[in-house]
């Protein structure tokens, strides 16, 4: 069995076939992250124990027929989301000693389909950064080049699911955090319609703009686990009553007549890199010749986006951080990392009085141009396809001194969060053996339709097989 | 005292109230934890929502919602359709998330009217944890008990329309009766589920604008310290005008061993508390129909209540106040009324409630109607005497005789009644009532 190349779908039918058990599945996994994980940096917390007897616990109920739809899945969870029993970071320092007496309702979710959370991944710390370079612990490298990043915040997640230490891992994306490290990784990463999925448990960056979502290697696997995880939570009072539809239906139909929108703003960006260009004009070719109807369209507010995501959301992230206010869990606030402190300082002063009006007020303003910006797309498109990001996966170390670039690398994906609305990424190309990916993104609660499509590129492609060495 | 009179002579007090009171709701603001704290070990009643772990979100509570609007529309407030949570931060050991879920700039009521003073808005937030000084091993420390923490709390804020401490006095005695009548709250002080914060300021009289100043009253916890916290305020601004000195813009807690106020906080170190829209809870939107739902919920209130009473039980004002002071004694006295069979009359139902001290608890209506039949002492009254008396009776109390007429079983009740006082009690009321019954009938025909 070639373990690097087994999906959730494949990894199942092994299980169903008794060709390995649960324990021995997730063993293998467990030795691999001991085995390669010091050269990657994917994991903070392994939960070795736990895992083998949540594994001997999915062995016995398959041995009595329990049929659940992740049974026996190794996934590993961002350290954002909180583990009961198991240590919960979120990547900072100052909370590394703290062990959450409840589980996320996404993390019980997924445990209650079966699937076993084989350990914490790294991150930038509470999210923020584009590359994992914040994380107040290690670097995580990308898997095809261990100079490089491997996107953010959700890097261990990405290097983690890439490099073959789990089946699936769980991301957070309030700005780009779980479909740039998916860009990077080569995987297909969800950022859900907002209030999709439950946001109980995992812990809050800017929580008007915070989906949960998840990596896998295929749209597959991608639509099995987000069949799981998403839907209203009488724990979390902005998950509306929408009924989950079988994601998994929806995929294997054509897509001739679908109408996919193009963005001028996006592809005429100064800055974007000629060879990411390229790759995207070729997906859009493929989706062309599947049948496709490409069309030029226009999100007019796209160059206002990253001001007023920047002024929102660290607003949002000074009010979150507020309660770790150095009585409890052990460290003082002067235990921040450095991009923490700047976003506390950016939204404490946009949100004070005297500058409300001027900062938060307008920008919300803005946020309103650009939802609408979006709804007057898909008057006229059925999904928008974009670059996922206007560069390749850039040296460790690169942007780290530079905050502005570093939040550049999120332009194509920012509006989205604005938005509300879904999007995947999906693998589309490799330059000099680095990861290209693309995003397709609805109108909201659409996800089946982004499922629909996305299946439909990756079976007319093969970049989604193609793995690092490792 | 006189001195100080002539003095205030010259000047006028301008009064505007703060009023918390914390809901009796079942369960707290945002989550299942049981709102009822009082008097539980410290730290018993919490979860992750209310203790603000890292990922623990609130969910709104409806009850405490509608008590709100209940509570804003028994004040004749308007209830705008729309409102919204927002977090108000500060930092304090017992705060949690290090912000406050509360209401800014659209609060559940606004623009209300409680007899003469305006009320400006009443909105809902949660409930703070409270800090412990304690020592233990010799060492001072102060401990956070979190059982508090996140137990609706209605603020209720008022324009500054008193000029007196009766005035101040006569409102808190009324909010509090009808926050009981609306069965939302106990309102008792001396637990904390109601807590007042005065603003007291002073102008001299003939002044139309308010003074530019206020100054604010913190930590009162009882009717009195509250009249002593204003007059102590009344009597330091005052001097301080007297001897040409301007008082500041100022919080200040009242200190209950000294019976005075001490300066907590100047306007230059007031807090920036940062709001901004709580993204955590979906803004509220109300539909006519479901206010008019809750409307109905509300009931008859005191003053409608002691209007009824009056009319249909032919009580007087001293009675029906006493009687409608609280809902469950007002309730009792009807429920007593209202047993057909009995021969007694309301004004004595409602004597035995008010001077005998019934325990309400113990004894049921239709107990309390023995007791007073056995109590009235039947001796015998002459035909002739008694036929007299009943002409007169009926003579006496022509518009009684009419609504008895029209149906009116309450009228014969009253009149029963006017037969007893006649006879000093002596009387046998369902004599009385039979005769009285015969006499009406035959006076028909």
């Amino acid at each position: 069995m070639e373990i690097n190349s087994l999906t959730i779908q494949s990894a199942l039918d092994v299980l169903k076939k008794k060709e390995c058990s649960a324990r021995e599945l997730v063993a293998f996994y467990l030795d691999r992250i001991e085995k390669i994980d010091g050269k990657i940096n994917a994991f903070l917390t392994v939960d070795r124990e736990g895992a083998l007897q949540q594994a001997d616990e999915a062995d016995s109920m398959r041995a009595n027929d329990v049929t659940k739809p992740l049974l026996g899945m190794p996934i590993a969870c961002k350290d954002l989301f909180t583990t009961k029993g198991l240590r919960t970071t979120a990547g900072a320092k100052i909370i590394d000693n703290y062990v959450p007496p409840f589980d996320a309702s996404v993390v019980g979710r997924l445990k209650e389909a079966g699937a076993i959370i084989i350990g914490k991944t790294n991150e930038d710390a509470w999210g923020h950064g584009s590359s994992g370079e914040n994380s107040d612990f290690d670097v995580t490298k990308n898997p095809y080049d261990l100079t490089r990043v491997p996107g953010g915040s959700s890097s261990g997640s990405a290097a983690a699911v890439a490099a073959g230490m789990c089946l699936a891992a769980t991301g957070t994306d309030t700005g780009s955090s779980v479909r740039l490290p998916a860009a990077f990784c080569n995987l297909v990463g969800i950022k859900p319609t907002y209030g999709r999925v439950s946001r109980y448990g995992v812990i809050a960056m800017a929580s008007s703009f915070d989906t949960i979502g998840h990596m896998t290697k295929t749209v597959a696997d991608c639509a099995l686990v987000y069949e799981t995880t998403s839907g209203k939570d009488l724990f979390d009072g902005t998950t509306p009553d929408i009924d989950v539809p079988s994601y998994a239906k929806s995929l294997g139909k054509g897509i001739a007549g679908t109408r996919v929108g193009i963005p001028k703003e996006y592809l005429s960006l100064p800055g974007m890199a000629a060879e990411v260009k390229a790759a995207t004009q070729q997906a859009m070719k493929t989706l062309g010749l599947l049948g496709a109807d490409i069309i030029e369209i226009s999100l007019p507010h796209t160059e206002y986006a990253m001001a007023c995501y920047y002024i929102l959301v660290p607003s949002e992230v000074s009010s979150n951080l507020s309660r770790y206010d150095g009585i409890r869990y052990g460290h003082e606030r002067s235990a921040f990392g450095a991009e923490a402190k700047r976003r506390i300082v950016l939204g404490t002063f946009a949100l004070s009085a005297g500058y409300y009006d001027a900062y938060y007020k307008k920008a919300a303003k803005v946020r309103t141009l650009i939802k609408k910006d979006f709804d007057d797309a898909f008057g006229a498109v059925d999904v928008i396809m974009a670059p996922s990001s206007p560069a390749l996966p850039f040296r460790i170390g690169e942007k780290s001194e530079d905050p502005l670039a570093m939040y550049l690398s999120d332009i194509f994906m920012c509006p989205v969060n604005i938005a509300g609305v879904p999007a995947l990424n999906v693998p589309c190309g490799f330059v000099d053996g680095l990861p290209v990916g693309m995003q397709l993104i609805g109108p909201q609660f659409s996800e089946a339709r982004l499922f629909g499509v996305a299946s439909a590129y990756e079976a007319a492609t093969q970049w989604h097989t193609k793995w690092p060495k490792t | 005292m006189a001195h100080k009179m002539a003095k205030n002579m010259k000047y006028e007090t301008i009064i505007g109230l703060e009023v918390h009171v914390e809901l009796a709701t079942k369960s707290k603001m945002f989550c299942g934890c049981p709102a009822d704290h009082f008097g539980k070990a410290p730290n018993t009643i919490t979860c992750p929502v209310c203790l603000g772990l890292p990922g623990a979100l609130p969910v709104p509570n409806k009850k405490a919602v509608e008590s709100t609007i209940m509570l804003g529309l028994a004040l004749e407030c308007e209830i705008p359709l729309e409102s919204k949570f927002d977090r108000k931060h500060y930092f304090y050991p017992d705060l949690p998330k290090g912000y406050q879920i509360s209401q800014y700039d659209q609060p559940l009521a606004i623009n209300g009217s409680f007899g003469n003073v305006r009320i400006r808005r009443v909105h809902l937030e949660e409930d703070t944890g409270k800090l412990q000084h304690a020592t233990i091993e010799g060492e001072a420390v102060s401990l956070v008990d979190f059982n508090r923490s996140g137990v609706p709390l209605v603020e209720i804020v008022t324009e500054p329309d008193f000029r007196t401490l009766e005035e101040v006095d006569v409102f808190l005695k009324k909010l509090q009766q009808i926050i009981r009548y609306l069965g939302i709250s106990n309102a008792d002080m001396e637990k904390g589920s109601m807590r007042i914060e005065p603003s007291v300021s002073i102008r001299t009289l003939k002044t139309e604008e308010l003074p530019l100043y206020r100054v604010e009253i913190k930590n009162i916890n009882s009717f009195k310290f509250a009249r002593k916290a204003i007059e102590y305020e009344i009597e330091r601004q005052t001097e301080m005008l007297e001897s040409g000195e301007q008082p500041k813009q100022q919080t200040r807690g009242f200190v209950e061993s000294k019976g005075n106020t001490a300066a907590q906080r100047d306007k230059e170190e007031a807090h920036d508390y940062r709001y901004f829209p709580e993204p955590d809870i979906p803004p509220m939107r109300w539909k006519s129909s479901q206010l008019s739902a809750i409307s109905r919920q509300i009931g008859e209130l005191p003053d409608a209540k002691k209007g009824r009473f009056m009319k249909d039980y032919y009580l007087n004002d001293y009675d029906a106040t006493l009687l409608t002071e609280a809902r469950a004694r007002a309730e009792y006295f009807e429920k007593a009324v209202s047993i057909q069979s009995s021969v007694v009359s309301p004004k004595a139902i409602a004597n035995w409630i008010i001077n005998k001290k019934i325990d309400l608890e113990k004894v049921t209506p239709a107990q309390l109607l023995d007791q007073i039949l056995q109590s009235t002492q039947t001796t015998s009254v002459s035909d002739n005497e008694l036929e007299k008396i009943i002409k007169q009776i009926l003579s006496e109390n022509e518009k009684a005789v009419e609504d008895y007429k029209s149906g009116k079983d309450q009228a014969l009740m009253f009149l029963v009644g006017q037969g007893l006082k006649s006879l000093s009690q002596k009387g046998n009321a369902s004599i009385i009532r039979e005769r009285l019954i015969n006499a009406i009938k035959s006076s028909a025909q």
